[in-house]
């Protein structure tokens, strides 16, 4: 039977991993993801599974598609700086379509930056971060039950699609505590490796010799150019193109009778929630969509959404960087504004009533 | 609707976070949603740390404190800090070994300053103890969970070895209260 815990986000994520039926993981500690690493290392061994802590991110990394390739579901976890050196080898992980998790919690950057303060600086680079054009998932979560669920999605998607899933996180949900009821055995499904892949994957040791290799390949495994490294690139990049639709993970909020409103994701939707529920008691027509899929990115929902509203607002812990996908897809029908904020703090649910009260007045001067 | 916010305050390595996750942990056996949010600096030990409490009958959306209800401050420098950011009825206790506070009777909100961190010295012969002492005091000014769970709480939280001492550390905060007289 379910049962109520007292459970922090790394913990969660941690768990979700082991309930997906991860057996590896390879990490290297850093503020604020050290606390899965923590929980994996004296878990892990309890369930067959390895846990080791490895010189470096890059070497964390290198071990988990290792790993994976064994036959193993693996993960590694970190924060921007280790995340930053995980690059090179997740556009390895997207050549040679390795399926692997790769949790970012993220903190305050660049740099070593504010290693205890929470950002959503990496969304740019979880999509981008690797050379070249590339596929990969990426996920995220606002509340240590969803952390779990997102967790268990993420190897999910990362067998299926064979690509390496990203799954985005912040210092505070990373560090916050709450009571949760999490899945049970059964609850939630979980992917088997061999079983629902597109393309049954060999590992090392089934009998076979494998090929894996950086360099763009055919299905052989042998090095090609020209034409045939084109449409090398253009199938692991349209495996998720093509399933853009399917892949897509959002909750919408008063959506059909909205005129504003705001698309958040990640540990600024708890705000959002909290002001959403007071404007609409408010008497302002406002309207949420909490995203909690980021890449690939809903073009096709921000684009029938933004058709039937007034405004946009897009709160954010950065500078500016989901902002510019919604502007991109909403393509001229609303404006859309930014609200950013990196002192470290969170977004308030009074900044973002404010911010929505003082455009509501606006507009309406406008109209009169 | 019934929701209370609380926030710890002082330095790293005052326990803090613990004391915020034992208080939550008996509300959560009370029935009630909890989440505890916590803050520190880059240092391992002493720089500003504080742990923020939610406890509420309803879901809690936004998991981080606004205006405190509850502020306890174990260091001027958290003092300084918070001292501004809470509402004209809140409770706030300090540490008065620990913490300066300027005179008094007409402060809004109440200020309530205890010997914590000497009284866990000198009645269970260890500062660690400091912030069970805290909670009991805490506790026993604003009664915000029963003291069957918050003992519970702070049993299970501790060390076998250290459970009577904390146990102890909670009626030491308790009995404090009934000296207690505004700063």
């Amino acid at each position: 039977m379910n049962k109520q815990e007292f459970v922090q986000g790394n913990e969660a994520c941690a768990r979700g991993a082991l309930y997906a039926g991860c057996r590896f993981f390879a990490g290297y500690p850093i503020t604020p993801s050290s606390e899965i690493m923590e929980y994996l290392a004296r878990e892990m061994p309890k369930v067959g599974g390895v846990c080791v802590q490895l010189e470096d991110e890059i070497a964390s990394i290198s071990a988990v598609i290792g790993a994976s390739w064994g036959g193993v579901k693996a993960m590694t976890a970190t924060s921007g700086p280790g995340f930053s050196l995980m690059q090179e080898n997740i556009g390895y992980a997207a050549i040679t379509e390795t399926p692997c998790v790769i949790v970012d919690c993220q903190r305050w950057g660049p740099s070593t930056g504010q290693p205890t303060k929470a950002a959503q600086g990496d969304v740019m680079q979880a999509r981008w971060g690797t050379h070249g054009d590339h596929p990969v998932i990426v996920l995220t979560a606002s509340w240590v039950r969803e952390v779990f669920e997102m967790t268990v999605l993420a190897f999910n998607l990362a067998e299926i699609y064979r690509v390496p899933v990203i799954l985005l996180l912040d210092e505070v949900l990373a560090h916050l505590r709450e009571n949760v009821t999490l899945p049970v055995a059964g609850e939630l499904e979980v992917v088997e490796r061999l079983e629902k892949t597109n393309g049954r994957m060999l590992n090392f040791g089934a009998g076979a010799h494998l090929m894996i290799t950086g360099m763009a390949h055919d299905e052989t495994g042998f090095p090609v150019q020209g034409e045939k490294a084109a449409q090398h690139l253009k199938r692991i990049v349209g495996k998720i193109e093509e399933h853009k639709e399917r892949l897509m993970r959002y909750q919408g909020f008063y959506l059909d009778d909205a005129d504003f409103l705001v698309v958040s994701y990640g540990i600024t939707s708890r705000a959002v929630e909290a002001a959403v529920e007071r404007l609409r008691a408010g008497g302002v027509p406002i309207g949420w969509l909490d995203l909690k899929i980021l890449w690939p990115f809903p073009d096709k929902l921000i684009r029938e959404i933004a058709s039937h509203v007034k405004y946009i607002l897009v709160p954010e812990l950065n500078l500016g960087q989901l902002v510019r996908e919604i502007e991109r897809a909403a393509a001229g029908q609303a404006p859309v504004a930014h609200l950013g904020r990196v002192d470290g703090s969170l977004i308030t649910p009074e900044e973002i009533c404010k911010y929505v009260q003082d455009e509501v007045a606006r507009v309406q001067r406008v109209c009169l | 609707m019934s929701t209370r916010q609380i926030r710890l305050t002082g330095a790293g390595g005052q326990g803090l976070v613990l004391a915020g996750i034992i208080l939550a942990e008996a509300a959560m056996r009370e029935g009630y949603n909890v989440a505890v949010a916590q803050s520190y600096g880059p240092e391992a030990r002493l720089g500003a740390s504080r742990a923020e409490v939610i406890i509420s009958t309803e879901k809690i959306a936004y998991p981080q404190v606004d205006r405190p209800d509850l502020l306890l401050c174990l260091t001027q420098e958290a003092y300084d800090k918070y001292i501004s950011n809470v509402g004209e009825r809140a409770l706030v206790l300090v540490d008065s070994g620990q913490v300066l506070v300027p005179n008094s009777n007409h402060l809004k909100p109440k200020v309530i300053a205890l010997p914590l961190q000497r009284a866990a010295m000198e009645q269970i012969g260890s500062k660690l103890v400091t912030n069970v002492v805290a909670l009991g005091a805490l506790n026993a000014l604003a009664g915000i969970v029963s003291w069957e769970h918050l003992a519970a709480a702070v049993a299970e939280r501790t060390p076998q070895k250290y459970r009577a001492q904390n146990l102890k550390a909670l009626d030491v905060g308790r009995a404090l209260t009934g000296t207690a007289s505004p700063a």
